[in-house]
């Protein structure tokens, strides 16, 4: 007899979602001045979830406006002051903690072990973290009194939701600039949510400002002309209109767009630790991550040994209701990414790269994408050279660390990248020739707030966390 | 990878056949030491991550039912103290073999684990009842006895009726890197373990992990200890300071999957020492189910080292059935 | 309050290994205000209260050096939390014990506060600004990073008996060291109320240890303490700063020396530098 699972669902009533939310602007919910609404849907069951406001121009105008008023006194506070600020969010977001979690598993579809074990607790951190440099700024090593820029303009994407927020508000806030920051389309429920947190700490009215909306009210903020910085996280293509658009203005911009990151196991790595590292790489939060080890290089010599392991390892990934506490995998995001990932799908085996996935039943309702794994890669692929965004793996060979190095390096994108090796000397020789501005040895998709983020090349540019995450907020 | 048409159990005189063809890395001192000096590497940060990972799956309800009463058929109930009487032996026989007196349908435990001097009380006391003997001997805990002493103790406790010998390692021998001594020493109390009628007691071999210190070391010992025939591997003696763990137990999970891999014999292990409560045991059972899967999810080939964990899955089981937490008064204490 | 009602005085106590015993010795001294006035009985700790107050610290040092610097910064932020919480008594005891106005001591205890947020912001940080990758000239990968001292004996600031307490004891444990501290002997009781603090705020027992006496008693023998190693002589004389200085040689223990000293003054790095050893790690680069 087998041991089958329960079902064991998060409690779905620990969050208390409104039908409709207006956008945050000056310390208070409005409506969008022009009363355009939009649905988000839950992706794993496409239940309407709420309606939310569609800001327009003039809305990203008020929000503009209600940040520069709100940085004057906001960027006079003593360090402090501000600290104090950000700690009282960092530990209300620890308290209101699972309710979070299970808001950002219904909106974005990831399963409730990773909200509740993974972005939860680096949201509260990250938050921790900038608070406290936040009267220590003349310790950076950026002069003994640096200024903050602004008026920030953030958009973030859909794949970390309040993580993502975290990783913009946190030290922008800390370093005296206000913010505006558009959430993804898909997934805006959290960051209004935040907008009640700020509530609870007493955050001045005005110092973070919400509007949600679709790519016209992105590209809106950041064309706005009082707004001083702009930070986006997202893909690359966008990325790089963003990039046209703030050509020849004063604005500061920080850009963490998307990867195609190699994963590379070498015949003497940790094996089972390195099949789990692979599992991490790709197939954490189905694969919607910029980081994400979608091209796996494995050594000749081990290839069928770590391929059977793999395929033995993902054949236990559990897929499924994302509230549901044992489920590994969840929902794709949307239908629209549902689609990218089988067309990207479909180009390998077109392309003659052969195609495997564990048997798993897939609900009938909602997005939902298998664990899937293509051996037989090249570099010409589409699916060896394209970000999937998706629990895609690309399997490719090589035979010697420079050859690794080679094709690890051989894509447009430099974001990050993996070593499985107990060799200490090759770990670090490795790192030294890989392109990418994260280099996991040993481990994959570890994050921290302390630890500077972020790519080279196509990537992106500009850090994210640690000391080096102040620079993109400090006038220097 | 086998099919399990091919498997052989490790007590099956067939394995001694598989196992011959692994006669080239045990031949010498050196050729052992170069087989597992050649064992992947064991990463303890991603080892204990997967084991914390492995450690949050939620077993509710039907499930829960379902791992505590598999959870209880597993119990090697021990009895290991200087103390021990003919009295506390044949007490624990009785809970072994109707472990709730006021719910008949609770499952008896899989074996009761004494001292070689308590077998033959315990296997009167057990008499018809299916449940097994196991006994620990090799100069246990310590292991710190001339090897014709170990055997003899071996032999006693088998011709006492033991059906399963738990043995030490020498820890002293392996730590100073004297494999083929470990191996030769498991191989001659698996021979002490064999009966007059040809039948033997199956044999668990205890690693002491507490003290091996490494992952790497707790893999290659459990490479040399299923070389030398080993039915069953066992963390520890529940002596030292550190016994089982989620960690150390998922290593050795993953060496009998990939032994049987590699040779075709199906080996147990045996979690042992610290394990208390329902939590830590169905923590255990997910650990095996996800990495070794349902043929391993059997008494014959899962078995729990433990005292008072079986009084906790009894409460864990009336709570289940009545609905009310129960509480310490309300299961036997023997 | 009604007035006849008799108020209930408490018994001061220290604070080591997490627990709050009487003195060893038994020994008490009578603490007054400065203008003489009773305040209460403190305990007038001995050399086997200090011999056992570093035995907690040394058993503490090995968690809580190994403690996450995260998971040390979100326990001092909860000493913040705690002592905001008990701002009124603290507020009181410190207006009693340094002659303060209520108003003066208010701006005292909320400095201390804020002294613990400052210090709960650096211990993931100091590290990263003291630490350093070196760019050797050969294959070499070469950190260097911080790490904590040890035990670290503290002789508090004799007339700033909380805002000076705490600002020097703070800097010591946030790197991960762990503390004995000789209180200020006139003014003891602040110091031991904040014992009540610690206790409450997730803090293993034994990082601080608390005891109030005479740093000219204690202070010597954890000067020559081999099992200490450093001492912050801020609440020491010149005459005793320069013995104790000379008997902490005996062991090379790092010696923080006394100085002139604005409590109200934004701290800087260098109580976080005094008690860390840099440790630097040299790897090959090779395939």
């Amino acid at each position: 007899m087998a041991f089958e699972y329960a079902p064991a669902p998060e409690s779905r009533s620990v969050v208390d979602i409104a039908p409709s939310y207006g956008l945050f602007v000056d310390g208070e919910f409005r409506p969008a001045e022009d009363g355009k609404v939009f649905k988000t849907v839950s992706p794993s069951s496409e239940e309407v979830l709420s309606e939310v406001a569609q800001a327009g121009q003039s809305d990203v105008d008020a929000a503009v406006r209600a940040a520069r008023k709100a940085f004057e006194k906001w960027s006079a506070l003593p360090g402090a002051e501000r600290a104090k600020y950000l700690f009282r969010i960092a530990r209300i977001i620890q308290e209101r903690s699972r309710e979070l979690a299970v808001l950002e598993s219904l909106d974005n579809g990831k399963p409730i072990r990773e909200s509740r074990d993974a972005d939860l607790p680096l949201v509260a951190a990250h938050f921790f973290y900038y608070a406290g440099w936040a009267d220590k700024l003349g310790h950076a090593g950026f002069g003994s009194d640096p200024k903050p820029l602004g008026v920030a303009g953030q958009v973030i994407p859909w794949n970390f939701p309040l993580l993502m927020l975290a990783w913009k508000i946190a030290p922008a806030l800390a370093c005296g600039n206000t913010v505006v920051l558009k959430p993804a389309e898909t997934t805006p429920l959290s960051a209004l949510f935040f907008a009640d947190i700020c509530r609870q700490a007493g955050l001045p009215k005005g110092v973070v400002n919400i509007l949600t909306g679709d790519g016209s009210t992105g590209a809106a903020l950041v064309a706005h002309p009082d707004v001083n910085k702009v930070a986006f996280t997202g893909s690359t293509e966008v990325g790089k209109a963003i990039a046209r658009t703030v050509a020849g203005t004063e604005k500061k911009l920080t850009l963490e767009l998307g990867g195609k990151a190699a994963n590379i196991v070498f015949e003497d790595a940790p094996i089972d630790q390195a099949v789990e590292g692979i599992v991490n790489g790709i197939f954490f939060n189905q694969g919607h991550v910029c980081c994400a080890g979608s091209r796996l290089l494995v050594q000749e010599s081990v290839q069928d040994e770590l391929l059977e392991a793999l395929k033995r390892r993902m054949s236990t990934l559990r897929v499924g209701d994302p509230l549901d506490k044992n489920t590994d995998i969840g929902a794709i995001n949307s239908a629209e990414q549902l689609a990218r990932i089988k067309s990207l799908a479909d180009s390998g085996e077109a392309e003659g790269a052969e195609r495997w996935a564990p048997r798993c039943e897939l609900p009938s309702t909602g997005y939902w994408f298998a664990p899937t794994l293509f051996t037989g890669v090249t570099q010409a692929h589409r699916i060896a050279r394209e970000e999937i965004f998706g629990p895609v793996l690309s399997v490719l060979t090589f035979r010697t660390p420079a050859e690794a190095v080679e094709k690890a390096n051989n894509t447009p994108y430099g974001l990050s990248a993996g070593i499985w090796t107990e060799k200490g000397s090759r770990i670090l020789w490795m790192a030294d020739k890989l392109r990418a501005g994260v280099v996991w040895a040993n481990t994959f998709n570890k994050f921290d707030p302390t630890s500077p983020f972020g790519g080279y090349k196509e990537s992106g540019f500009g850090r994210e966390g640690g000391r080096h995450g102040l620079e993109a907020y400090l006038n220097v | 990878m086998q099919t399990p048409g091919h498997l052989t159990p490790a007590y099956s005189p067939q394995a001694a056949e598989r196992l011959a063809s692994m006669a080239d890395v045990t031949a010498s001192d050196a050729a052992l030491r170069r087989f597992l000096h050649g064992l992947p590497g064991v990463d303890a940060v991603g080892l204990e991550g997967r084991a914390a990972t492995l450690g949050t799956r939620s077993i509710k309800t039907t499930a829960k039912a379902y791992a505590i009463d598999l959870a209880i058929s597993m119990i090697d109930l021990t009895t290991l103290e200087g103390a021990d009487t003919p009295g506390k032996v044949r007490a624990l026989c009785a809970k072994g073999v109707n472990p709730d007196p006021t719910d008949r349908t609770a499952p008896k435990v899989a074996a009761i684990c004494v001292y070689p001097d308590m077998v033959k009380t315990a296997k009167e006391a057990l008499d018809g009842s299916g449940i097994h003997v196991a006994s620990v001997a090799t100069a246990f805990p310590a292991g710190r006895a001339a090897l014709p002493v170990k055997l003899a103790d071996t032999a006693d406790a088998v011709a006492a009726g033991a059906d399963e010998i738990d043995m030490v390692i020498d820890r002293g021998a392996f730590l100073s890197g004297r494999y083929l001594q470990v191996f030769e020493e498991i191989k001659a109390v698996k021979a002490a373990c064999a009966r007059p009628d040809g039948t033997a007691a199956h044999l668990k071999v205890i690693f002491e992990n507490g003290e091996l210190a490494t992952y790497d070391n707790i893999r290659r010992v459990s490479w040399l200890s299923m070389l030398a025939g080993a039915d069953f591997i066992k963390t520890s003696t529940g002596k030292v300071a550190v016994n089982a763990t989620p960690p150390n137990t998922l290593l050795m999970l993953e060496a009998v999957r990939d032994f049987r891999d590699a040779t075709g014999v199906q080996v147990g292990v045996k979690p042992a020492g610290g394990i208390r409560t329902t939590k830590d045991a169905i923590k255990y059972l997910v650990m095996v189910n996800e990495t070794l899967g349902a043929e391993w999810l059997t008494p014959e080939w899962f078995r729990f080292g433990a005292s008072s964990l079986l009084n906790d899955l009894l409460m864990q089981r009336q709570k289940l059935s009545t609905g009310r937490y129960s509480g310490p008064d309300y299961v036997t204490v023997d | 309050m009604s007035e006849s009602r008799l108020g209930v005085f408490k018994t001061y106590k220290l604070f080591v290994g997490g627990k709050f015993p009487r003195s060893e010795s038994g020994r008490v001294y009578e603490v007054t205000d400065p203008k003489g006035n009773w305040l209460a009985n403190a305990p007038l700790a001995s050399r086997k209260d200090a011999r056992d107050a570093v035995v907690a610290a040394r058993k503490a040092f090995g968690g809580w050096s190994g403690a996450t610097a995260y998971n040390r910064g979100q326990i001092l932020y909860r000493i913040a939390e705690m002592l905001e919480g008990r701002r009124e008594q603290f507020v009181r005891e410190v207006a009693e014990a340094e002659g303060l106005s209520r108003s003066k001591a208010a701006a005292v205890v909320d400095a201390a506060v804020d002294r613990w947020v400052w210090y709960a912001g650096w211990t993931d940080k100091i590290g990263q600004i003291a630490g350093a990758a070196n760019p050797v000239a050969g294959p070499y990968f070469n950190l260097s990073t911080t790490e904590p001292t040890g035990v670290v004996a503290v002789l508090a600031p004799q007339e700033s008996s909380f805002l000076g307490l705490v600002s020097v004891l703070a800097p010591v444990i946030a790197t991960g060291n762990t503390a004995v501290v000789v209180t200020s002997e006139r003014s003891p009781l602040p110091a031991l109320s904040l014992g009540e603090v610690l206790a409450t705020s997730d803090l293993p027992g034994g990082v601080v240890n608390v005891l109030s006496g005479k740093a000219a008693e204690m202070g010597p023998h954890l000067a020559a303490h081999g099992d200490v190693n450093a001492i912050d002589l801020t609440g020491a004389d010149a005459e005793l700063a320069t013995a104790l200085e000379t008997a902490a040689a005996d062991n090379l223990k790092r010696v923080l020396r006394p100085r002139d000293e604005d409590w109200s003054a934004e701290p800087g790095t260098d109580r976080l530098l005094a008690f860390l050893e840099t440790k630097t790690v040299w790897h090959p680069i090779g395939v």
